[in-house]
C-alpha cells in the first residue's frame, strides 16, 4: 500500500483512465410509461494522487432510497434506475475511499417523469444528475515522516536537549561570570554545604 | 537528577499510550476479514481458453461472482441487492457474464476478467412468473443469436453486445404460464412451450431475428398437469400429470403436439406419487419415486424405458457435452464417512468415465448439488472436475479423488453470534517457546523502533509484521490475561455452529446440528448455556443451540447443547413443542446451567433444564416471572405472567401454563409497529448517577425492563419516496414491560422508518428519515429518575434520610423525566450497536453500520442531549462538545478501514477483560472483527510501544548523569587547586 502511496505517476495514470470527462450532456432525463419513470445519471470521480487504495468503478455502488434499489456504473460512469415511481427519492454513492452527498431526487408526476436533483449536504441543485464526491476519505492516519523536529520535541528528546545544555552550555556560562562574584557563590555554597552539582543551577539563573 | 528522570518518565508514557486511530501498517494487526459469497445456486464454468480457469456463481445470498478454480479465491463479486435476486446465470461471447435477476426484470452484463458492469437493462413485466435465461454458447458476435429472456409474462430477445432488447413478446394472456423456451442449437426457430391453466399446451413457434410468430398450435390434455416439467430434448418434454402418476411426453416436432401416456407404475413396480428431479440430462430425466431415483429414457418416438435406479440420496448433475456426440453427467452418493462421485455417459449408463471415492467432513451434510466441467487431459483422455454444493452450504472442487480446495459458505448467512471463553492453560503444559536470547530481543525491539521513526526498509517491515504477530502470540488456543483470545460462535441458518478464533478468524470447530424428527433444522438462536466461574469447575462451558424443524413458526423446535471447548455435542433432544421465544431467566442451578423458558406457539411455557432442582428454583420466583410478547402485524404488545402449571392438559410438570398481565394496543389507522428494542440483558452500567457541571447530580433511570417501540403511520411504512411529509408520523415510546405503563412518548412529525435503534444504559439512539428536511435524522432519548433527585444532600446521606436502600419497584409509578436531541446524519444505516466494556466504566461508542457496509464508530458525546451551541468553560472541560445540526462523520474513525462488510446485517460487541477494550464482530456476506478501545488503551502499552527507545534513552540519561558528574568533580578540583 505504501509502494502504491509514493509511486504517484502510476496513480495519475490511473486517475485519469478512471475520470472519463465527457462534455456536457443532457441527463436527468427521464421517460416511461403511466407511473414508473426512469433515473439516469453519472458518477465523476476526479483523479487524485492522495487515494491510498485504488478507487474502482468496479465497485461502486448506487443505492436508491437506502438500498431498496442497488444499481452499479457502467465503464463510463453511467447509472439507470428503472421503474420508480413518481415521488422524492434519495439516491446515495457507496464508493471506498469518497464521500458523496446524498442527493435528493424529485420526479414529477405532472411533468412526466422530470427530474430535479439536489445535493442533500450543500444543498446545492444540479442542472444535470453528475455527481461528484464531496472529499476524499482518507482512512488512516498518516504516519509523520522522519524529522529530526519531532524527536527533539518528543519528551525524550527534551531531556536528551537539558541534558545537552547542562552538560556543555553550563561550564561556558560559568566562565562568563565574574570571578570574585563567582568566589562569593562557592563561599556560599560551602557554608550551605549543599553538593556542587545542584547549586550550578540557580547559580546559572542568577546569571541570566 | 534520577529523580527528576523518574518524574519525567509518566509523562514520556502517557504521550507514548495515547495512540489515535489505526496506521496503515497496524491495519490486519488486531483485525480480520473474510470474504464469502453464500450458498451457491448456479455455476458456469469457463475454461475454453487458456489463462486463467474461472467459475462464475450466483448464489443466494444475491451475488454473483468470479471464483478461481484452481484456488477458490474470488477474482470479483458484486451483492446485489435483498430484492435482487438472481434467476440465473450464463457467459455471452465467452467475455461477459449475463445475469437474470428481480424475477426476470433486470438483465446484466458483467465484464468477465474485472467484473465492470457492462450494461444493464431493464425488462418488461407484468406479473410473476418464472423466469428463465438462455444464453447461446455460440461464440460468434452476432444479432442472430439474441439472449433470451422470459419473465414477468414477456420473452425478451437481447443482444449479447449492449444489451440492446432487439424484440419482445407478450405472453401475458389469460391463464396462459410459459414453462419452457427452448431453441434448438443452430436454429433460428424458438419454441415456447406453456399452459392454459395447467390443461392445455400450446407451443409458439418464433422466429429469433424478428420475434414473428411463425406458427402456433395448442392441444388440450384432459387430466392435468401438475407443472412440473423436465425437457429431454430440443423437441421434447417430459410433465407429470395433475394425480402425479403419470408421465406425458410432450413431443411438438414441427409444431405438431403430440401426447404420449405412460403411467408411472408401469415402469416402477408399486409406486407413489412421483416427483421430477431439475437435473437436465439429455434424451433422460430422473423422476424420485419411492424414495429411489430413477433414471428414465426417452426413446425416439417418446416411448419410456426405466435405465437405471439409485438411492434418493443423490445428487447429480446436468449433463454435460463431451467428445463424439456424447453426453455424461456427474452424480454424488454417501456411504458412511465418504462420497462416491461417478461419471457417467448418458446414453450408456453401465459406461463409467469416472469413479472416484473422496473422504468427507461428516459435518458437511449431505452433497445438496453438483456442477460438473471435463477437461482435456494431456493424453487426449477426458478428464472431470465437480464443483459440489453441501448442505452446510459449503462448496467444494474435487478433482482426481481430492478436495482441491473448499469455502465455507455457511459463514456468509450467519443469523445469531455469541462469544465464549477458551480453556486456561493449565500447568506443565507450555504453549510458546520462552523468549529466545535477550539479543534476538533487543533486535526486535530495535527493528519496531526503525519502523516507528519510518527507517526501516521494505524487508524490515515485513519482519516486523511477522514479529508482531508472533509476539503477540494472538493465535494461541488459550486463554489469555487480557481476555484479548476468544471464541466467536456463529450459528448459520443452515444449522451449523462455527466457533471462530478471535485471533486470526480460524474455524477452531464446526458442528452441524442434527434432529431425529426432520432430515435438517435450521437455527435459529443461541444462548449461553452454561458458564462455570464459580461452581462446577471441571465442567467445561457450554452453549445451547435453538433450532426449528421447517421455516415456519409453528414447527417442532430442536435444542443441542454443545461443549465450546471441544466442539462436540453433549446432547441434543426435539423438544416436541414449538419455539416462539426463548427467555433466559437470571437464575443458575447448581452447576451454573441457566435456567430458560421457551414459550411455544399455544401459550405454554416450557421450563430448561428439565432437573427438579431447576424446578424448585423455578417455583421459589414463581410469582417474580414477567415477559412479553410483540405482535407486530396487529400492533399490540402483551405483557404476560406465570399462571400455573399445565398439569391439566399435559402430564409434563415443567410446562406451564400464562396469563396476560396488560395489552398496549396501538391504532392500527394511524401506527404500525416498525421497530422493538430491549437493553442487551448481560449489559454492565458502572454508576447511577451522573454529576453534572454545576455539582448538580442526575440519576439514571437504569431498569432491564424497557421496551422502545417504534411506529409509523401505516402510509409511511413503506419506502422512501412514497409517501409525503404530511401523511407520515414516527411515534416512539418507552414502556415498562412490567406493568404496560407507557413512560415516555415522542413523537416526530413528517418522519418516517426504516428506524434503527440502539438501547443501553439510560438511553436509546435511533435512526429515521426526516422526509421534510429529506434528510436521516438520529435522535438519543435519556431517562432519568426524578424521585432519587433530592438524594444530593450530604447531610441527608449521613442521617440516612434518603431512599438510595429503597427498593425499586415497577408497582409504583416512576417519577422519570427524559432530555433528547437530534441530529442529522449524512448517511442511511443498516445496524447500530454501541461497545460493552467489562465494568463499564470506560466511555461508550455507538458503531454504525453504514449502507456502504462499513462500520464508523461514533462516540457518545456526539449524542449527548446536554450538547448546546456555546458550552461554559465548565462545559467545556467536561467534555462537552458545541452543539452542530450533523454529526461527523470523521473517515479516520471507520472501524473497518479500507474493508467493506458486503451486505451487512448485524455486529455483536463482547467485552474483554481489560476495561478499555470490547471485542466488535460485524457479519453479514463477509465477517469482520477488531478489537476497539473507545477511550484508549488506558489500562495498557500498545502493540507498537518501544520498549528500545525507552531502554536507550534511560541508558543515554545514565551516561549523562555520570559524564556531568565527572566533569563537576574536576572542575571542583581546578577550583580547590586555584
Amino acid at each position: 500500500m505504501t509502494q502504491i502511496i509514493r509511486s504517484s505517476p502510476v496513480l495519475a495514470f490511473i486517475g485519469l483512465q478512471i475520470c472519463f470527462i465527457f462534455f456536457a450532456s443532457t441527463l436527468t432525463c427521464t421517460s416511461g410509461s403511466e407511473d414508473s419513470y426512469t433515473i439516469t445519471g453519472r458518477v465523476k470521480i476526479p483523479p487524485s494522487n492522495v487515494i491510498g487504495h485504488t478507487a474502482k468503478f468496479s465497485n461502486v455502488k448506487v443505492l436508491l432510497n437506502g438500498g431498496l434499489k442497488i444499481t452499479f456504473l457502467r465503464p463510463d460512469g453511467y447509472f439507470t434506475f428503472h421503474k420508480v415511481p413518481a415521488g422524492t427519492h434519495l439516491i446515495e454513492v457507496s464508493a471506498m475511499g469518497y464521500f458523496f452527498s446524498p442527493v435528493r431526487v424529485d420526479v414529477s408526476a405532472r411533468h412526466r417523469g422530470k427530474v430535479q436533483a439536489t445535493l442533500i449536504e450543500t444543498r446545492r441543485s444540479l442542472t444535470e444528475m453528475v455527481l461528484e464526491p464531496l472529499k476524499e476519505e482518507q482512512y488512516y492516519e498518516i504516519r509523520e515522516p522522519f524529522n529530526v523536529m519531532n524527536i527533539v520535541k518528543s519528551p525524550m528528546g527534551l531531556m536528551v536537549g537539558f541534558m545537552v545544555v547542562v552538560v556543555f552550555l553550563m561550564p561556558k556560562l560559568m566562565e562568563n561570570i565574574d570571578p570574585e562574584e563567582m568566589k562569593q557563590a562557592q563561599e556560599e555554597m560551602r557554608r550551605q554545604g549543599v553538593p556542587s552539582l545542584t547549586s550550578l543551577l540557580p547559580g546559572a539563573g542568577a546569571s541570566r | 537528577m534520577a529523580i527528576r528522570v523518574f518524574l519525567l518518565l509518566p509523562v514520556f508514557l502517557s504521550s507514548a499510550i495515547v495512540s489515535f486511530s489505526l496506521y496503515e501498517d497496524q491495519a490486519g494487526l488486531a483485525d480480520w476479514h473474510q470474504r464469502y459469497i453464500g450458498k451457491v445456486k448456479h455455476a458456469v464454468f469457463h475454461t475454453q481458453k487458456t489463462g486463467r480457469k474461472r467459475v462464475i456463481v450466483s448464489t443466494e445470498e444475491n451475488v454473483v461472482a468470479s471464483l478461481d478454480l484452481r484456488h477458490g479465491e474470488i477474482f470479483w463479486r458484486h451483492v446485489l441487492g435483498t430484492k435482487d435476486a438472481i434467476d440465473g446465470v450464463g457467459i455471452a461471447l465467452g467475455k461477459y457474464v449475463i445475469t437474470l435477476s428481480s424475477e426476470g426484470s433486470t438483465l446484466r452484463a458483467w465484464n468477465l476478467p474485472d467484473g465492470q458492469m457492462v450494461w444493464e437493462t431493464a425488462l418488461h413485466s407484468a406479473h410473476h412468473s418464472k423466469s428463465l435465461l438462455s444464453v447461446p454458447i455460440n461464440l460468434k458476435v452476432d444479432k442472430d443469436y439474441p439472449i433470451t429472456v422470459f419473465g414477468g409474462g414477456y420473452l425478451h430477445a437481447v443482444s449479447a453486445l449492449d444489451g440492446e432488447v432487439l424484440w419482445e413478446k407478450d405472453f401475458t394472456a389469460e391463464g396462459f404460464e410459459v414453462q419452457r423456451v427452448l431453441q434448438p442449437l443452430g436454429s433460428t426457430v424458438i419454441y415456447v412451450l406453456g399452459f392454459v391453466n395447467l390443461s392445455e399446451a400450446v407451443v409458439y413457434q418464433i422466429d429469433s431475428k424478428s420475434g414473428e410468430v411463425l406458427a402456433q398450435k395448442s392441444m388440450a390434455f384432459p387430466g392435468g398437469f401438475s407443472g412440473e416439467i423436465s425437457s429431454v430434448s430440443s423437441d421434447k418434454v417430459v410433465v407429470l400429470d395433475s394425480t402425479k402418476s403419470i408421465l406425458v411426453t410432450i413431443g411438438f416436432l414441427d409444431g405438431d403436439i403430440s401426447f404420449q401416456k405412460t403411467p408411472i407404475s408401469d415402469l416402477v413396480e408399486d409406486s407413489g406419487n412421483a416427483e421430477i428431479l431439475s437435473p437436465l440430462l439429455s434424451n433422460m430425466l430422473a423422476v424420485k419415486v419411492n424414495k429411489r431415483t430413477v433414471f428414465v429414457k426417452v426413446g425416439g418416438e417418446g416411448k419410456l424405458e426405466v435405465v437405471d435406479s439409485l438411492s434418493d440420496e443423490t445428487a447429480m448433475s446436468d449433463s454435460l457435452a463431451v467428445a463424439d456426440d456424447q453426453e455424461a453427467f456427474a452424480s454424488v452418493h454417501h456411504e458412511g464417512s465418504k462420497i462416491h462421485l461417478m461419471v457417467k455417459l448418458v446414453n450408456e449408463l453401465d459406461n463409467v468415465l469416472l469413479r472416484e471415492t473422496i473422504e468427507m467432513d461428516q459435518h458437511r451434510g449431505r452433497v445438496h448439488k453438483v456442477f460438473m466441467n471435463n477437461y482435456i487431459r494431456t493424453d487426449r483422455s477426458n478428464g472431470f472436475r465437480a464443483l459440489i454444493v453441501m448442505e452446510d452450504h459449503s462448496l467444494l472442487l474435487l478433482q482426481q479423488g481430492a478436495i482441491v480446495w473448499s469455502r465455507e459458505e455457511g459463514l456468509a448467512s450467519v443469523t445469531d453470534v455469541t462469544t465464549a471463553e477458551l480453556p486456561v492453560e493449565k500447568d506443565g503444559v507450555s504453549v510458546a517457546k520462552v523468549e529466545h536470547t535477550l539479543f534476538e530481543w533487543l533486535k526486535g525491539h530495535v527493528l519496531k523502533l526503525k519502523g516507528s521513526l519510518l527507517l526501516a526498509s521494505p524487508e524490515d517491515v515485513v519482519a516486523i509484521q511477522e514479529l508482531r504477530v508472533k509476539s503477540s502470540g494472538k493465535n494461541k488456543l488459550t486463554r489469555d490475561h487480557n481476555g484479548f483470545r476468544k471464541l466467536i460462535l456463529a450459528l448459520t441458518r443452515g444449522g451449523k455452529l462455527f466457533a471462530l478464533h478471535t485471533g486470526d478468524g480460524r474455524i477452531v470447530w464446526s458442528m452441524l446440528l442434527k434432529s431425529q424428527a426432520c432430515e435438517r433444522p435450521n437455527g435459529i438462536s443461541l444462548y449461553q448455556w452454561q458458564v462455570p466461574h464459580h461452581h462446577a469447575m471441571d465442567k467445561n462451558p457450554s452453549v445451547l443451540v435453538v433450532g426449528r424443524c421447517g421455516s415456519d413458526s409453528s414447527a417442532p423446535g430442536v435444542l443441542s447443547f454443545v461443549d465450546v471447548y471441544t466442539g462436540k455435542e453433549i446432547t441434543s433432544s426435539d423438544i416436541g413443542h414449538s419455539v416462539v421465544q426463548v427467555l433466559p431467566l437470571p437464575f443458575t442451578d447448581s452447576t451454573e446451567q441457566r435456567l430458560h423458558l421457551i414459550a411455544d406457539t399455544v401459550g405454554h411455557v416450557h421450563l430448561y433444564p428439565k432437573t427438579s432442582e431447576a424446578l424448585s428454583i423455578f417455583q421459589r420466583e414463581f410469582q417474580n416471572i414477567y415477559w412479553y410478547t410483540v405482535e407486530a402485524d396487529d400492533g399490540i404488545i402483551r405483557g404476560h405472567v406465570m399462571k400455573s402449571s399445565c398439569s391439566g392438559e399435559t402430564a409434563d410438570e415443567y410446562c406451564f401454563t400464562t396469563r396476560e398481565l396488560w395489552t398496549v394496543v396501538f391504532p392500527s389507522e394511524s401506527e404500525k409497529i416498525i421497530s422493538t428494542l430491549t437493553r442487551k440483558s448481560n449489559e454492565v452500567v458502572h454508576t447511577q448517577a451522573k454529576v453534572n457541571t454545576d455539582q448538580d447530580l442526575l440519576y439514571k433511570y437504569v431498569s432491564k425492563n424497557l421496551l422502545f417501540v417504534a411506529t409509523v403511520s401505516p402510509k409511511g411504512a413503506g419506502e422512501i419516496g412514497s409517501v409525503t411529509p404530511e401523511e407520515s408520523s414516527l411515534v416512539v415510546y418507552l414502556i415498562d414491560t412490567i406493568t404496560g405503563r407507557i413512560l415516555h412518548r415522542l413523537s416526530h412529525q413528517g418522519c418516517q422508518g426504516p428506524v434503527h435503534a440502539v438501547f443501553s444504559e439510560n438511553w436509546v439512539v435511533y435512526h429515521y428519515f426526516n422526509l421534510r428536511a429529506h434528510k436521516y435524522e438520529v435522535t438519543v432519548v435519556e431517562i432519568y429518575d426524578q424521585s432519587r433527585a433530592e438524594n444530593k444532600n450530604v447531610w441527608k446521606l449521613i442521617l440516612g434520610k434518603h431512599n438510595l436502600t429503597a427498593p425499586i419497584t415497577s408497582y409504583s409509578r416512576p417519577e422519570v423525566f427524559t432530555k433528547s436531541q437530534s441530529y442529522f446524519f449524512a448517511q442511511s444505516v443498516k445496524t447500530i450497536a454501541v461497545t460493552s466494556t467489562a465494568k463499564g466504566i470506560t466511555s461508550k461508542q455507538l458503531l454504525i453500520g453504514t449502507i456502504g457496509d462499513q462500520i464508523l464508530a461514533l462516540d457518545k458525546r456526539f449524542v449527548d442531549p446536554r450538547r448546546t451551541l456555546n458550552p461554559s468553560q465548565a462545559e467545556k472541560e467536561e467534555g462537552i462538545i458545541p452543539l452542530t445540526d450533523s454529526l461527523p462523520i470523521i473517515p479516520q474513525s471507520y472501524v473497518t478501514h479500507s474493508h467493506r462488510v458486503e451486505g451487512l446485517r448485524g455486529i455483536v460487541t463482547a467485552p474483554s477483560k481489560l476495561e478499555s477494550t470490547t471485542h466488535v464482530f460485524a457479519y453479514g456476506v463477509d465477517l469482520f472483527y477488531t478489537r476497539l478501545a473507545p477511550s484508549k488503551t488506558y489500562d495498557s502499552l500498545t502493540d507498537d510501544f518501544s520498549y528500545a527507545l525507552l531502554l536507550i534513552t534511560i541508558v543515554v540519561l545514565v551516561a549523562a548523569i555520570y559524564i556531568t558528574w565527572a566533569l563537576s568533580e574536576k572542575k571542583e578540583l581546578s577550583e580547590k587547586w586555584r
